[in-house]
């Protein structure tokens, strides 16, 4: 309990460090505080660019399946297509997720060393175990879902536990993946209520979210500091 | 200015214990190894303050063993808590009153 009375004071001087140029030496010390802080409990080698490139994946993914779908179907066995369709679908997701994945893990591998820091530490360790506790339930959740033959709800449940993924594992690396998550919560509930939009929703999601967010991080914490990813 | 400086913990005027109260703040628990990581320290260097923080109650020992090797973990108290916190908003403070 008394950890999390901790972060709010850690938050607090956060905002209050702006403006702090002179008096060295208690300066110094809320500083190393600090940091000593974030990278004890923080994994901040997390690459923007990877975000704005899963996001770029995602849209081409996207607009193929679009493509397969809605393309008007000059041929008459758009029932039989469609089963066809499934697999391809599942396809292309995969190829999507693979992709992101070794993207993020090249760009942060290389972004980690720049810094200089750890790839595999405490900060690390816990961002993971955070993220992949929620994921992972959706994942089997997923499985049984499809096993059962209930699909209608499996395109939204992609997007709402990947968002509590997000907001579970941001205390452990940059605050923004918390926002990141709420939104990605959000369009799960959105397509939810409109089941026959899912790839829109999901273009929104894991495309122009990701999009935004690396770019704001990108711009926040790789640009400014003059390393770039 | 005076009564501030008074009320900056003695315990904390040196950067290392300053670097491991402010790791076990934020960690429920935290290892040896980690900490010796985190801040750049040999065995000794680092046993010694760990020792002295011990000693004022602000930290509490767990020893264990994980297969063979034997593991030290360290989590912080309430009353470590307490004058953690203490010492952050004096420091706060004091910049501030000297910014004015």
């Amino acid at each position: 309990m008394y950890h999390f009375k901790n972060f709010i004071l850690y938050f607090v001087f956060q905002s209050t460090f702006k403006d702090m140029n002179n008096n060295p030496e208690y300066i110094d010390d809320l500083r190393a505080i600090r940091s000593m802080m974030e990278k004890s409990s923080r994994f901040l080698s997390l690459s923007g660019l990877s975000g704005i490139l899963m996001g770029v994946y995602a849209l081409a993914g996207a607009w193929v399946a679009y493509r397969l779908i809605y393309l008007p179907p000059p041929s008459p066995y758009r029932q039989v297509m469609m089963n066809d369709v499934a697999l391809t679908l599942a396809g292309i997701a995969g190829a999507v997720l693979m992709l992101s994945l070794a993207t993020t893990l090249f760009l942060t591998i290389k972004r980690a060393q720049k810094l200089n820091q750890k790839v595999w530490g405490p900060g690390s360790k816990q961002l993971l175990i955070n993220l992949l506790i929620p994921l992972a339930t959706g994942g089997l959740f997923i499985a049984i879902l499809s096993w059962r033959g209930v699909y209608e709800v499996i395109a939204p449940s992609f997007l709402i536990f990947y968002g509590i993924s997000l907001v579970n594992a941001a205390k452990f690396t940059h605050p923004e993946i918390f926002y990141m998550g709420l939104i990605q919560i959000g369009l799960g509930l959105g397509a939810t209520f409109l089941p026959g939009y899912g790839l829109l929703f999901w273009a929104a999601g894991f495309g122009l979210v990701h999009i935004f967010y690396g770019t704001v991080m990108y711009l926040r914490y790789e640009k400014k500091k003059g390393i770039p990813a | 200015m005076k009564n501030l400086l008074l009320q900056l913990n003695k315990a904390f005027d040196n950067k290392i214990r300053l670097g491991i109260m402010s790791v076990l703040a934020v960690n429920r628990t935290v290892s040896f190894n980690h900490l010796k990581e985190m801040l750049e320290l040999t065995d000794g260097n680092l046993a010694s303050h760990l020792k002295i923080l011990e000693a004022a109650g602000y930290l509490r020992v767990h020893k264990s063993f994980s297969g063979r090797k034997p593991t030290t973990v360290y989590e912080i108290t309430s009353e470590g808590n307490v004058a953690f916190s203490q010492h952050l908003k004096a420091l706060e403070e004091i910049i501030k009153q000297q910014e004015s």
